[in-house]
């Protein structure tokens, strides 16, 4: 009786430990072929049968994308672009999220829900109409335009994470800090603020990979090397008869692997930011 | 509460003076913190959506400068659009089939993962790579995995013996929509894993031990109490989630364009095409408009089953 409970046990251990493994191939195997990939000569990566492992390795690919293609302007501009918009959607966001947890305003709930749905709309359905206001005031192809539409796109999400992190902190200390005299701002900068250190940490990483991945609005309102961010200049590579695989695949490794480092070592803090919502119910 | 107005007794008149400035400070103080976020949703996102709906009534093309105003006839034009439609309908089964596909295989690995066990976290955080990766590169990356001639994934089927000759997968208008389902099972599944495991763990431990007790197996946990109180939490992921798989862009966009044959062609990559290939801003605006009315029936769809849901449960 007791061997046979014990069996059972194992059999599910032994099946959860297969299927974990399944989980983990399935999420990352991938982006590994992808950089086995990034290694390989163009002579390997077109014969009947795929290499697994890179050898000989070869790093011509990261050498095309660097020095044929200039694929470092499209960082700088992705950087510059993900950068300001973190930034800003932070500062703004932030206020935004203290208020609404903090101070009195009414309704807070009701424009919480429409600060949400605001960023359910499909985004096509704004694209021709800003396409001709920025033209119209000399915004086009600049980082301006795109840091202004990502602040909105990401302003949503920020203001939901940091709402449900101001959420945590108790609210004996807003009120010891009010009677020692302190302001709305004041409780913002000097309390709140250093109390929710990671869930800024975790927003800010939420509004950069947004703003690092977005591809539409970049498309639609840059042209050129000197403004197109990293998206933009994958999607166009390609060569007039062949597929570069080998120099896509370089490319996604360089502008991957930093987010998959950083992802990986905030993992905690993001896994609770973004599934804090789903526990409210 | 109480606090305040006996400080203001102790300290005298200038005292109270300096609390109801305070008090004028407080009730403004909430408007002004919300205001550069209002404002920027409100111009950047709120605006245009209306002044689309302006232009949807215009036939304002940016090649030939016309621009005048034509009532409902772009609208009248979208009905008989067979191109429209088929987009639709391309669009309505994208977001139905990788709606079910995800939640439900989210599903399953959210069980997997509630369980405790060595290595947990290491699982979970492998899961956030596919999220974290630009759909840029996903696309370009499933293009690869799926190519119809150096392709491993022909390569792995033809060694198990699950296909007896290559498949152009995306270069083949019967499977092209299907692997840019598989690319975007891929990218979401692990999120909605994440966000249904953290839904699981709000279930009272309490009643599934009391339900063991009386002798119910495992999978009859799950059935009888996990997925009952998770249902409501399991609606509202697969609304976002379908609300998101509709406005699908980048995957088909780089992927496959629209293409072959229009096979894949949805409504945001129709939408573009017309707005930005053909400069016809006005048509562009009704079929986008369209959309929106579409998502939004959708969301009323989603949020109606929820309501009654809730209600169900509440009382």
């Amino acid at each position: 009786m007791l061997s046979s409970w014990r069996a059972q046990l194992l059999i599910t251990r032994i099946a959860l430990y297969i299927a974990s493994a399944l989980i983990v191939v399935w999420s990352v195997a991938p982006f590994l072929w992808q950089v086995s990939t990034s290694f390989q000569e163009d002579r390997l990566l077109s014969s009947p049968t795929p290499n697994f492992l890179p050898w000989p390795g070869t790093l011509d690919h990261f050498y095309n994308i660097f020095v044929e293609k200039q694929f470092h302007l499209y960082i700088v501009n992705s950087a510059i672009v993900a950068g300001l918009t973190t930034l800003f959607c932070l500062t703004i966001g932030g206020g935004a999220a203290f208020a609404l947890a903090r101070l009195r305003v009414y309704y807070h709930f009701g424009i919480l829900a429409l600060i949400l749905s605001v960023s359910m709309f499909p985004q096509i359905a704004i694209v021709a109409p800003l396409y001709l206001a920025a033209s119209s005031l000399g915004l086009m192809n600049t980082y301006t335009i795109l840091v202004i539409i990502y602040l909105s796109l990401g302003l949503p999400l920020v203001i939901w994470v940091l709402f449900g992190y101001f959420q945590t902190i108790p609210r004996e200390i807003d009120e010891a800090a009010i009677i020692d005299g302190a302001g709305p701002l004041r409780l913002l900068v000097s309390v709140i603020l250093p109390m929710s250190l990671p869930g800024f940490v975790t927003t800010g990483l939420l509004a950069f990979i947004m703003a690092w991945n977005e591809f539409m609005f970049a498309l639609a309102f840059t042209s050129g090397v000197e403004r197109q961010t990293i998206p933009v200049g994958i999607a166009n590579f390609t060569n007039l008869y062949y597929v570069p695989w080998g120099d896509l695949a370089a490319a996604s490794v360089v502008v991957t692997l930093p987010l998959v480092l950083l992802v990986l070592a905030f993992q905690r803090w993001i896994i609770q930011g973004l599934t804090q919502g789903a526990v409210k119910e | 509460m109480t606090t305040l107005p006996s400080v203001g007794l102790v300290a005298g008149s200038r005292r109270s003076k300096r609390l109801t400035q305070r008090s004028r400070a407080e009730r403004w103080a909430p408007l002004l913190f919300l205001l550069p976020a209002a404002l920027t949703l409100l111009t950047v996102s709120v605006y245009p959506v209306i002044d689309g709906l302006r232009l949807s009534l215009r036939n304002t093309m940016l090649s030939t400068q016309e621009d005048a105003f034509v009532g409902l006839s772009n609208y009248v034009r979208l009905t008989a659009d067979p191109d429209f439609w088929s987009a639709w309908r391309h669009t309505m089964l994208f977001t139905a089939a990788s709606t079910l596909l995800e939640t439900v295989l989210g599903m399953a690995m959210a069980i997997v993962l509630y369980e405790t066990f060595k290595g947990r976290g290491w699982v979970r955080a492998a899961m956030l790579v596919p999220w974290a990766i630009p759909t840029v590169v996903t696309s370009k990356m499933f293009g690869w995995l799926f190519d119809g001639q150096h392709g491993v994934v022909n390569w792995l089927l033809m060694q198990t013996g699950l296909i007896d000759g290559y498949v152009n997968w995306y270069g083949d208008s019967q499977t092209a929509l299907l692997t840019i389902i598989i690319a975007d099972v891929w990218k979401t599944t692990p999120f909605m894993a994440l966000l249904l495991l953290a839904g699981l763990q709000t279930v009272p431990h309490s009643l599934v031990e009391a339900a063991r007790i009386d002798g119910a197996g495992p999978w009859q946990c799950f059935w009888s109490i996990r997925l009952p109180l998770l249902f409501t939490t399991l609606l509202i992921a697969g609304m976002f989630r379908a609300l998101d798989a509709f406005r699908i862009f980048d995957l088909v966009y780089v992927l496959t364009g629209g293409g072959p044959a229009d096979s894949t062609e949805v409504l945001s990559t129709l939408s573009y095409k017309v707005l930005f290939s053909g400069l016809d801003f006005g048509y562009g605006s009704a079929l986008s408009a369209a959309m929106f009315i579409t998502e939004a029936l959708i969301a009323l769809g989603f949020g109606l089953f929820i309501v009654r849901r809730m209600r169900r449960d509440n009382g």
